[in-house]
């Protein structure tokens, strides 16, 4: 639908601007409600027309590639939970992966069962906070809330799952931490079903809502070749045209069992993109209640890779052999072959990426990560031009992105 | 007792009637705030603020019902702003930085004593009103004397030497003076109404109420169904004049920060706070009065055959004492209010928020030829009919 305000008068806005008056510049952020985090936008402004916006990035850096050289791989899985802090389940799981993938080590299906269903719960948490978060930089607070209730429900299933409601550090090389408790799946399902209604009744106060739609539809437009050029990864991308989704594209932890959509958009505006995260959603709950329907029996951690998986703990502490393992597992860490692997996955955010290299032994050479936040946040200087002020909040809150992967 | 207060000086009786209204008005925008966080709760599936309680009263009966509605934590809110530290920014300019609330609250309280709140029973069953001041200019007074607020968010906003306050407070003015114009126009008719060929004119609020009393079909109809597009106009400019959601550009939290109040703390902020629900209050009045039906409890029920009508069922004189009529009257209109108020909360934590351009862009384009073709009809109509 378009509307008055599109985007591609931008360029007479812009011109109007350069042939008048003195402008403003303002920083907008680290410290900003709508900046999510520790973004800074610098911005020009003519009037309430901004005429430049410059990113500015870094305020969260942690130096984690460098820190990945100093541990060993199992030591690192913890920071992989502040990278997209809003869905540490599918970091990782995508690290462990790109681990696995150096190993060449296979996990067993029950594994990639759980999973799956943890990256899929962790993607509608990240989502339902987006969606809230872009609700407040509109000015509809109470979408927050209400998914926010939702969220603790989740968190409740994680804490049960790994013992911490945020930072899960669920993944091993070769596994997971643990296995899932009894009764646990039951408890997702169940979840599952009250979640649909309740996501519905979210969508209500802003699928059709009038002030909503003129202040998303139509702003913040990337075409697809925009997309495409400036790297757009997930939903971002997904909202623009492009049906790319790794989970479909290159099937990882038996996602090629799963029957899912993938949601496209058309318009690539800010309400495309909350749509497609919307009902990114729904098929993420497809994808979970198919999982749990078909869970397999049998061993969730590759326990026959002695060098990289630990031993049972009952059994650490009664049989020499598997005390000998544990013991060289923790000083030592998982003992890879030298190589490199990049490997990437369909986070909530988008593709996030692990390069490791490694020259043998149990800590990586280099590790370096590709951050989907990262890559999406440099089209802001593009699609930040020739807007007002508030729309600026409005892309931001569509853009769903988050500064702990991004500054890393 | 009367015969008392109007036997006292006038400049004495002019400041008991400020500090009335400064004691009544003061502890009820605070209130305010305390159901708007009551309300934005119970809306969005939380308890709210149920924990505070004076440690001397925890084990009183009753006591807990009042801790789980928040009714101590007004006290802790307003104790909160009263002990904070106030730092005044160093690059701010102090005088008119200092100024800015001060001047928020004046207008916001000056338009409360041109309201009338309620009505007692005169002699010979005459409705007569109360009101602090009871102005023939009723109307005028309130729309002249409310768009001076204006001025607080420009000071504050040019003093603060800061620019998401700047812009705040450009956008704030700019939207004040747009709505302002609709909701003038919007009234017109109430007035062109009530002030028919022959009766003595009055912009005054407490005729507008005494038409609404009148007998008969037409005479106890409220402006509500009668004039519903003037209606709407009018809550829609009191939700653009009163800086509220979805049309509360002067904060508008998500992209201006504070908006005009980003640079205040303590209890200069806690003024341009009061001064919104102030002003809140008296819009929701001044809609009761014009709309609703003022003090009256239902349409076609006037005050008068109300309390004539519990006379009757109960046999007590009582009911026809001025100051029971008077209670009865104030509690109408405070309900009435009351309802409002939760009308604007309702909203405001429902809806999103305009962007500033569609702001205007409705303000001058919709509500603003809306107005005028509904003042045209209504001046025609109104012409035909009195003829």
């Amino acid at each position: 639908m378009p509307t008055e305000h599109a985007f591609p008068d931008s360029a007479a806005r812009i011109a109007r601007a350069e042939a008048g008056a003195e402008k403003m510049s303002i920083s907008m952020g680290p410290s900003h409600p709508s900046t999510h985090g520790v973004l800074r936008l610098q911005l020009e402004l003519d009037g309430e027309v901004v005429t430049k916006a410059d990113p500015v990035i870094g305020y969260l850096h942690r130096g984690d590639e460098k820190i990945a050289e100093n541990m060993t791989y199992n030591q690192f899985v913890p920071y992989t939970d502040r990278l997209d802090y809003l869905a540490p389940l599918a970091n990782n799981m995508a690290y462990a992966i790109a681990v696995e993938k150096l190993a060449k080590l296979e996990v067993p299906p029950r594994c990639q069962a759980i999973r799956a269903i943890t990256a899929e719960m962790a993607r509608i948490s990240s989502h339902l906070l987006g969606l809230g978060a872009f609700g407040i930089d509109v000015g509809a607070w109470t979408v927050f809330m209400y998914t926010f209730t939702e969220r603790e429900k989740l968190y409740k299933l994680f804490e049960e799952l790994t013992g911490a409601r945020f930072t899960t550090s669920y993944s091993r090389i070769g596994g997971v931490a643990r296995d899932v408790p009894e009764g646990w799946l039951g408890r997702v399902d169940a979840f599952c079903v009250q979640f649909l209604p309740n996501l519905e009744e979210v969508l209500n106060l802003l699928t059709r809502n009038k002030i909503f739609m003129d202040r998303t539809a139509g702003i913040g437009v990337i075409t697809k070749e925009d997309a495409i050029a400036y790297g757009l990864t997930g939903p971002n991308l997904r909202a623009s045209g492009v049906a790319l989704d790794l989970r479909k594209d290159k099937p990882y932890s038996g996602y090629e069992q799963y029957d899912f959509d993938v949601s496209v958009g058309t318009r690539g505006d800010s309400y495309d993109r909350y749509l497609v995260r919307a009902e990114e959603m729904r098929q993420s709950v497809r994808i979970i209640r198919q999982a749990i329907a078909m869970f397999p029996p049998g061993k969730w951690s590759a326990e026959d890779a002695r060098k990289i998986v630990a031993p049972r703990k009952d059994k650490v502490l009664t049989s020499m052999e598997e005390l000998i393992q544990n013991f060289m597992l923790v000083t030592e860490g998982p003992q890879m072959p030298p190589g490199e692997v990049y490997f990437e996955a369909e986070n909530p955010k988008g593709a996030l990426g692990f390069y490791v290299v490694s020259k043998g032994g149990g800590v990586p050479w280099r590790l370096k990560i590709r951050a989907p936040s990262f890559c999406n946040l440099s089209i802001l200087p593009k699609l930040c031009v020739g807007v007002m002020v508030a729309d600026i909040v409005a892309i931001l809150g569509s853009l769903d992105f988050v500064m702990g992967e991004c500054d890393r | 007792m009367a015969d008392f207060f109007f036997g006292l000086p006038v400049l004495l009786q002019a400041v008991l009637k400020g500090i009335a209204v400064i004691i009544v008005i003061f502890p009820v925008a605070a209130a305010c705030s305390m159901a708007e966080r009551k309300v934005c709760a119970w809306i969005q599936g939380r308890p709210g603020p149920n924990r505070t309680i004076f440690p001397l009263f925890r084990g009183i009966p009753g006591m807990g019902v009042l801790q789980r509605l928040g009714v101590f934590q007004l006290v802790a809110d307003g104790l909160k702003f009263l002990f904070k530290e106030e730092p005044t920014p160093g690059h701010v300019n102090k005088l008119y930085y200092t100024l800015a609330p001060v001047i928020a609250m004046v207008p916001a309280f000056t338009t409360v004593t041109v309201v009338p709140f309620g009505a007692y029973l005169g002699s010979a069953g005459s409705v007569v009103p109360l009101s602090l001041a009871n102005l023939d200019i009723g109307i005028l007074a309130v729309f002249a004397v409310a768009s001076l607020g204006i001025y607080s968010l420009i000071l504050a906003g040019w003093a603060s030497n800061s620019k998401y306050p700047f812009l705040g407070s450009v956008r704030a003015s700019a939207q004040l003076i747009s709505y302002e114009l609709s909701m003038t126009l919007a009234v017109l008719p109430v007035f062109l109404w009530v002030n028919e060929p022959g009766s003595t004119g009055s912009l005054s609020l407490a005729r507008v109420v005494e038409f609404q009393s009148r007998a008969g079909f037409w005479g106890g109809t409220w402006f509500l169904f009668t004039m519903p597009v003037s209606a709407f106009i009018f809550a829609v400019a009191l939700f653009a004049e009163t800086n509220r959601q979805p049309f509360d550009m002067a904060e508008s939290e998500a992209d201006l920060v504070g908006g005009f109040h980003t640079e205040y703390g303590a209890y200069k902020w806690a003024l341009f706070f009061v001064a919104e629900y102030a002003n809140m209050i008296v819009g929701a009045g001044v809609f009761a009065l014009l709309f609703l039906g003022g003090w009256n409890l239902l349409p076609w029920v006037p005050l008068a055959s109300l309390l004539g009508w519990l006379h009757h069922a109960t046999g007590s004189a009582l009911w026809l004492h001025p100051l029971v009529a008077g209670i009865v009257s104030i509690a109408i209109f405070i309900a009435k209010i009351l309802a409002t108020l939760f009308v604007f909360m309702w909203v405001r934590w429902t809806l999103p928020r305009f962007r500033y351009d569609q702001v205007m862009r409705i303000g001058w384009q919709k509500l603003l030829p809306l107005s005028i073709a509904n003042l045209i009809v209504y001046t025609v109509a109104i012409a035909l009919m009195q003829r």
